[in-house]
């Protein structure tokens, strides 16, 4: 059969037209923010003297070393965490079928927790001292990166071990995780029960996600475990849009439904893994900004996807600049005012939308 | 021949579901799935697109057995309406054209643009275009996956109870419409069905199961009532209205009428 006498509707070109234009505005918005946040601090150096510096013909060495040395890294961080945690949301949501999916659902950030507080406790990774507050780094942060993402992969690999054998329905993923999440914050409590004062400042502090942890080194990691995912998210945009569908329309459009279920968690968790590790649990962004994106643009995930993406960043970003600036010379983690920042506009967008 | 079933069977966890299943179908014929609940209609209908892979026997699309074919490639000439469909928040128009998702390889191209618009028209779906699917009645969102079907461009159409949930204007809506497509493109069409008068109505064909097997099967006009009778355990006429068959339940227990009452006293 065929239908030969379409044509390309003009209304349906510019509905096109305005998603393509929200992107190409949150992109912009996005440099925008970078150069305003890298200009922002203790010392303030000129947006312009911050555009030189970063196409490497800087005025000053001064502003040189402030912005690619000390501040570039946090603000790469910030933005690298949050489109991947929001990458991460967007596909959990549409494979798990379920609004509330995120890392948090799902207990990986639990294990992260407490693979962390288990370095902290067990393998003597980390004495605290401050370095924000006054000299707090974690003695040996490479033992409790190491335990919180291997901690983390072990969740997913449980979540992904039980939908193999129960078959990968979105049910099966969810109450695993929960139940996953309910035992390691047991095991977290457990220990913080035995620990003492050092100890426990140490692992509470850990869970602060603070985008000022990472180094070059590990961004260079977390960069590259974003660029695999979100390849393969933007590539699976029309099977995820399937998906969302119900299972049995996505197979009748040849859709390889479990698989694609497996391999996105897979690549979901890893990437929520490798951040969290890094960073330490930065919550909200990953649950949200696909959300205010759903609501602005629709759940066609060609268009969610990046759009998501890049408000996570963006939203991580502002708030990021925000605790770096609200209580200076005190610095927040930004953690804390991520949700503090996207609450309101979340519950905003929740009040404004249409009744059903 | 488009379609060829044969000796079909079907196990879940080793208990047999469907055996024996032998029919084929071709080009501008509309075979309507009768029999029971639980009698594996909708199992059967799944058999034929590979969602649920066969046991035993083939299922040929163009003498090509689907467990040969990859999904995409199956997606490609069979199409597959579930009973149910979940709502994303998505415009019809992009509904509709994750049909086209078969056949496209990086990006959407104008043609398919092109062949999803043509199939909004023709199904008087164009008014909805730019709606989100999660505001949409049960008869329009129907009609969306039926287009959604369309613009894959099936030799073959599968529909599992299309008309389960509509009130009576849609159920004739949307099984003229697909009457209509099958004889106009001369493809083939599969439905399960359990009202046997709109199957008389609309189907060339019937297959009646029972306990997992074919009971009888044949052109519409070789239905009779001990075969109804047969399968549902239910005595039932044929009678003939105004040239067509018309199938009523006998039964001797059914309460009488309440007697009538004005419309002032149901007030």
């Amino acid at each position: 059969m065929h239908f030969g006498d379409g044509e390309i509707p003009e209304e349906y070109r510019r509905y096109v037209g305005r998603k393509v234009l929200f992107i190409t505005g949150a992109t912009a918005a996005l440099i925008f923010s970078l150069v305003f946040s890298l200009s922002m601090g203790a010392a303030e150096v000129p947006a312009v003297e911050v555009i030189r510096s970063l196409l490497g013909s800087a005025v000053s060495e001064r502003s040189d070393i402030i912005v690619i040395n000390i501040r570039l890294p946090q603000a790469v961080a910030a933005v690298l965490a949050g489109a991947g945690l929001a990458a991460a949301g967007a596909t959990m949501q549409s494979i798990l079928r379920n609004p509330l999916g995120s890392p948090f659902t799902l207990g990986i950030s639990h294990a992260a927790a407490f693979g962390a507080a288990f370095a902290v406790m067990v393998l003597g990774g980390g004495v605290m001292s401050s370095k924000t507050v006054g000299a707090v780094s974690i003695t040996n942060p490479y033992v409790t990166t190491l335990a919180a993402f291997i901690f983390s992969l072990l969740a997913a690999a449980v979540i992904i071990g039980i939908s193999r054998v129960r078959g990968a329905s979105p049910e099966v993923m969810v109450l695993t995780g929960v139940a996953l999440g309910a035992l390691f914050t047991a095991g977290t409590m457990f220990l913080q029960y035995f620990a003492d004062d050092v100890q426990l400042a140490a692992m509470v502090f850990w869970t602060f996600g603070d985008t000022a942890r990472a180094t070059w080194t590990e961004l260079a990691v977390i960069a590259g475990v974003c660029v695999v995912c979100f390849v393969y998210f933007i590539a699976n945009g029309w099977n995820l849009n399937a998906i969302d569908a119900g299972d049995e329309t996505a197979k009748g459009l040849g859709v390889r439904v479990e698989r694609l279920r497996l391999v996105g968690m897979l690549l979901a968790s890893l990437l929520t893994a490798v951040i969290i590790s890094f960073l330490g649990i930065i919550g909200f962004v990953g649950l949200v900004a696909p959300h205010m994106v759903r609501r602005i643009i629709g759940a066609d995930h060609r268009f969610l996807m990046p759009a998501a993406m890049l408000i996570g960043a963006l939203l991580l970003l502002l708030s990021d600049t925000a605790a770096r600036l609200m209580l200076a010379p005190h610095v927040l983690p930004v953690s804390v005012l991520t949700a503090f920042m996207g609450a309101p506009v979340f519950l905003l967008l929740i009040l404004r939308g249409r009744r059903k | 021949m488009i379609l060829d079933v044969r000796g079909l069977a079907f196990s879940y966890n080793s208990h047999p579901v469907l055996e024996g299943i032998e029919f084929s179908l071709g080009a501008g014929e509309l075979l309507a799935i009768l029999g029971p609940n639980g009698v594996g209609k909708t199992t059967l209908l799944k058999c034929m697109n590979a969602i649920h892979k066969p046991t035993g026997g083939a299922v040929y699309v163009h003498w090509r057995s689907v467990l040969e074919l990859s999904p995409r490639d199956i997606a490609r000439d069979v199409a597959y309406v579930a009973q149910r469909s979940e709502v994303a928040r998505l415009t019809v128009f992009d509904t509709v054209l994750m049909g086209r998702k078969p056949h496209i390889r990086w990006k959407v191209s104008d043609t398919d643009v092109k062949i999803v618009d043509a199939a909004l028209s023709r199904l008087h779906l164009n008014a909805l275009r730019l709606r989100y699917i999660d505001t949409l009645s049960g008869g329009e969102l129907q009609k969306v996956s039926v287009a959604r079907a369309l613009v894959q461009e099936p030799q073959i159409l599968l529909l599992d109870e299309p008309t389960s949930s509509l009130d009576l204007k849609n159920q004739i809506d949307i099984l003229t419409m697909i009457r209509r497509v099958v004889d106009e493109h001369q493809i083939a069409a599969v439905m399960t069905m359990h009202d046997l008068n709109t199957a008389l109505r609309f189907a060339h064909k019937f297959l009646f199961l029972k306990s997992g097997r074919i009971h009888s099967a044949g052109a519409i006009q070789e239905m009779t009532a001990e075969m109804i009778e047969s399968v549902y355990g239910l005595p039932v006429a044929v009678h003939h209205h105004y040239g067509r068959p018309l199938v009523v339940p006998l039964c001797e227990d059914v309460p009488a009428p309440l007697p009538t009452r004005s419309a002032a006293q149901i007030n």
